[in-house]
């Protein structure tokens, strides 16, 4: 069953984050009571028209751009006809032949055998359309109910070219594009409320082929671990197929999570013709260069360029920098940090090992840091330039995260850890200190080097705010000598 | 004073001198519509008491000398033009129950002026058809015969005007709904360019091709109604910042210096010997009057009706595939699975022509077929603009015949729905190149069938339309309908 070579594309709806719907102005937030964000225009009623909300078509646009596509000045959008409860026009307002976005690239780096690859990754196109609404089916009482809040909501439909290899580069491929979208602002990409969601086309080729083989479509995979499992699945199935001479059928396959397998949808013969056609009810898109260029200039710094920043300008290791970079929040937030505090490495530093663990224990929320870069990169300031003790910063970041309004130098100053030194009281101190702990000192003196952790804590413990660290290891250090 | 007699601009005048008020107008034509509708049957739904109610909120704006042209004035409304509250069947058992939530923009427009609505009038089944004999509920009949047909697809609203049963209408024409039968019912209608009023709150038949219009017995009336319904919509995508003049700018001034073109193809193919003649010597007396005939040519028509055809029956499959009974309309009491209880209900809610329309488009969309027709009638949409562009290089309007022939009997049965398709030859063209059109009596048959004339204009040029019919209508006496009286 060996000696296939799996040939990947993948379609990537994307729900868009503007206020309203694409075509009315109905809300487009996630949730709500049952058909309670519809209007007569969304949910299909004789009569209504769509007109077109232009936010929409510019973060399609932004996507495009953040996908490195060309924009197509003039679109236009086709009704895609097809019958299905959850369609209440029973088309759906989508962009066939002039798409808003085309011919895109998207680097993603993968482990391949254990060996890191990069691989550029062709986009085909990125439409604009709408989404559909939610079906309930309750078999129970033999009904189906229909929820029309989602029924309008703008989506991008990303479109790859059969370039991917294997489940890990699709899974790297698919987080890639969800940052990108995250950093172009126009898409949370949280898969667990389908905001993004997946569709797998895979077939499979000897080396050798030049031509491809059939593919099936597994549709609607709404978590990364799930698009992993499905093509291995897929792959697994297929060649035991074509080991055992039988065909692969043009499908549609479903992926059932529980089981881990794909099942059979409906096949070619029985696929919709969609009769495609101009959409009458709106006017072609036409951009201008002046507005691509405008939309152009409010897209942010994509993370590939920051991460050349970070670890040529900045001298982060690739590895730190990454961290940063892969949450948009943090990796302004840090950007702002070090335009307060010009020490990059120790910000990056405070922030993967302090600020990212509160983050993970929910002390902080990254949709609403309370507390601002610049009072949070005085706390790295102070410690770097020893006003306060190292050991000292994180517990000022601690009262700065209950306090977030409160300057982090009066913090430290109301915590005691602002040093002004007082070396009398040093030597008194750590006398003491070398009196009250004999056994220490001696095994110490006897070569136990590591004992002198025990006693410098006990000395600092004491000496807070009186010396810095470094004054209290060399006293210490000169004091146990003799 | 005969106040079903007076035109919307005297109603307005002895509406505001306190002649009249606006509860004794809409009185007199609802007494009409008792006496001889139910012969004509041109109302789906007859609206009396909110009709008065109207009437009287209106006579207090009136009273308060705060008058809108059309506040107090009763007109009747196409039943595919939704009304909140108010049924809107579109002569379909699919939408027999249906009443909207919301208003069309056209009647925000006409409610924000406090004009009356007498009712809803009757039409072809979704506004396909030239019979209005497609209709589930009412069949109108032609107050001039009662035994021929109204004309279609807004048969309901040009029978009311025709019958007294209303001062005006509105109507939508697809590809001569308002103009045909106002053309067989003797009244004048005018189809505005495309994106001149509203579509919303239209329920589609053609969105590309569909226009509201207004139905009068006069080209200034059309005018004046038209004025109040026009304009940018933000709920309507394709409507246009295009300023609305008064369109009525241009009544009273003749056609002296107008230079009117005569495509020769439509008095060919496009007329019986009677029909052309009439029109010929209409366009003779405009002559007379100062005009200017321009010999010209469309070679494309001989195209039009099969263009027009593929172009909105593919738009209407895709425009009625929302009507499943599932959230409105007329739903099968048949049927276990969702696949089987949209086709019951699609099957039990539609008319035959309906149908034949949905299977035409979607064949005609479907995936192998499709450039073979929608692709090529959309060409041929190119062709006819450009030809319409080429004669309005020479001249100001063009005039043709409404209709190949008058009014025709209900009971001459015409099987061979493409003999119907090809009466729509005169009128087709304009909608496909999205251009105004009016359409006004210019003679009577020999059994007393009026026929009727278009004049077409220039994109966005209704002013020199109304003017030009404004003119011959002055100069024309035309004959009441008998067969009301």
């Amino acid at each position: 069953m060996a000696g296939y070579v799996p040939v990947i594309g993948l379609e990537i709806h994307a729900e868009l984050l503007t206020h309203s719907k694409v075509f009315c102005t109905c809300s487009a937030e996630f949730g709500g009571d049952t058909n309670s964000r519809c209007c007569p225009v969304c949910s299909g009623l004789p009569g209504t028209l769509p007109v077109i909300n232009e936010t929409a078509v510019e973060y399609a646009v932004k996507a495009g751009f953040a996908l490195g596509c060309d924009i197509n000045k003039f679109s236009v959008f086709d009704r895609k006809n097809y019958f299905y409860p959850d369609l209440p026009k029973a088309y759906q307002i989508s962009q066939l032949n002039l798409p808003l976005c085309i011919n895109g690239l998207v680097p993603v780096e993968y482990e391949k055998d254990g060996v890191k690859t990069t691989h550029d990754i062709r986009i085909n196109r990125i439409h604009l359309e709408e989404d559909a609404g939610k079906l309930t089916h309750n078999d129970l009482e033999g009904v189906s109910l229909a929820d029309y809040n989602r029924c309008g909501i703008p989506l991008i439909e990303i479109v790859t070219e059969p370039d991917i290899g294997s489940a890990e580069e699709a899974k790297a491929f698919v987080e890639k594009i969800a940052l990108l979208l995250k950093y172009a602002g126009v898409c949370d990409c949280k898969m667990e409320q389908g905001s993004l969601r997946c569709d797998v086309n895979i077939s499979l080729k000897k080396p050798t082929d030049t031509v491809l083989g059939t593919r099936a479509e597994i549709k609607n995979l709404n978590s990364i671990k799930a698009i992993g499992r499905a093509i291995e699945f897929e792959i697994y199935r297929q060649a035991k197929a074509l080991d055992m001479g039988q065909r692969i059928v043009q499908e549609t396959r479903r992926f059932d999570d529980n089981r881990g397998e794909t099942r059979s949808m409906r096949s070619k013969e029985n696929a919709n013709d969609y009769r495609y056609f101009p959409e009458p009810d709106i006017l072609q898109v036409n951009m201008t260069d002046e507005q691509l260029m405008s939309i152009r200039s409010d897209m942010p710094e994509m993370p590939d360029k920051r991460l050349i920043r970070y670890t040529e300008n900045f001298a982060l290791s690739e590895t730190d920098a990454k961290i940063i970079i892969n949450e948009k929040t943090i990796s302004d937030f840090f950007d702002d940090s070090v335009a307060a505090y010009n020490n990059p490495k120790a910000i990056a530093n405070f922030i993967i090992s302090e600020m990212l663990r509160r983050i993970n224990l929910g002390e902080i929320s990254l949709d609403d840091i309370k507390f601002s870069p610049v009072n949070f990169a005085k706390i790295i300031e102070m410690a770097e330039t020893e006003k306060i003790n190292k050991s000292n910063a994180k517990d000022v970041f601690r009262a700065l995260i209950d306090k977030p309004e409160i300057d982090s130098e009066k913090l430290a100053k109301d915590l005691g850890f602002i040093i002004e030194t007082d070396m009398a009281k040093v030597i008194d101190v750590i006398a003491g200190v070398i009196s009250a702990n004999e056994t220490a000192v001696t095994q110490y003196r006897n070569g136990e080097v590591k004992v002198f952790g025990f006693l410098m804590g006990q000395c600092s413990k004491a000496l807070k705010g009186v010396a810095t660290s470094k004054q209290i290891k060399e006293e210490l250090e000169k004091m146990l000598k003799n | 004073m005969n106040l079903t007699e007076l035109s919307l601009r005297q109603m307005r005048s002895a509406l505001d001198k306190k002649e009249i008020s606006s509860a004794e107008l809409t009185q007199s034509y609802l007494d009409n519509i008792k006496k001889t509708d139910a012969k004509i049957e041109s109302y789906v739904t007859v609206c009396e008491e909110a009709a008065m109610e109207q009437a009287n909120a209106a006579q207090e704006r009136i009273n308060a000398n705060e008058v809108s042209p059309l506040t107090g004035i009763p007109l009747a409304i196409k039943d595919n033009i939704c009304t909140e509250g108010v049924r809107t069947t579109c002569a379909s058992r699919m939408l027999e129950d249906f009443i909207p939530p919301y208003n069309a923009t056209v009647m925000e427009k006409l409610n924000n002026e406090n004009a009356v609505m007498l009712g809803k009038t009757s039409m072809d089944e979704f506004a396909m058809g030239s019979t209005t004999q497609t209709a589930y509920e009412k069949k109108t009949k032609n107050p001039y015969d009662l035994e021929k047909v109204p004309g279609g697809s807004s048969g309901g609203s040009a029978a009311a005007v025709s019958a007294m049963l209303a001062p005006a209408a509105l109507g939508s024409d697809t590809g001569g709904s308002i103009r045909q039968p106002s053309s067989f019912c003797g009244v004048t209608g005018l189809k505005p360019t495309y994106a001149r009023v509203s579509r919303y709150g239209l329920i589609a038949f053609a969105s590309s091709l569909d226009q509201i219009g207004p139905i009068a017995r006069s080209a200034e009336d059309c005018g004046y109604l038209l004025n109040r319904v026009s304009g940018f919509d933000p709920h309507d995508g394709t409507s246009m910042h295009m300023a609305v003049p008064d369109f009525t700018a241009k009544c009273g001034q003749g056609v002296k210096g107008l230079k009117i073109a005569l495509p020769k193809e439509f008095f060919e193919d496009g007329a019986t010997e009677f029909v052309r003649k009439t029109v010929l010597s209409a366009a003779e007396k405009l002559k007379a009057m100062g005009a200017e005939l321009v010999e010209c040519s469309m070679p494309a028509l001989k195209y039009a009706v099969p263009a027009y055809f593929l172009i909105s029956s593919a738009e209407a499959a895709s425009n009625l595939a929302r009507f499943d009974g599932i959230k409105y309309g007329h739903r099968s009491e048949k049927g276990s699975t969702y696949g089987e209880l949209i086709m019951n209900s699609r099957s039990e809610g539609f008319g035959r022509e309906v149908k034949r329309r949905i299977m035409l488009g979607n064949y005609a969309l479907s995936s192998g077929y499709y450039d073979a027709y929608y692709g090529k009638a959309c060409a041929l949409r190119q062709e006819i603009r450009e030809e319409y562009n080429k004669i309005f290089e020479t001249a100001d309007v063009i005039l043709t015949p409404t209709a190949p022939r008058t009014a025709f009997g209900i009971n001459e049965n015409i099987t061979d729905p493409k003999m119907i398709y090809y009466s729509d030859i005169c009128t087709v063209t304009v909608n496909i190149a999205s251009l105004p059109a009016i359409s006004t009596t210019c003679g009577y048959d020999e059994s007393g069938m009026p026929v009727g004339m278009s004049i077409i204009g220039k994109m966005w040029d209704e002013e020199t339309i109304i003017g030009a019919a404004d003119a011959f209508e002055k100069t024309f006496t035309r004959i009441p309908a008998k067969g009301v009286c």
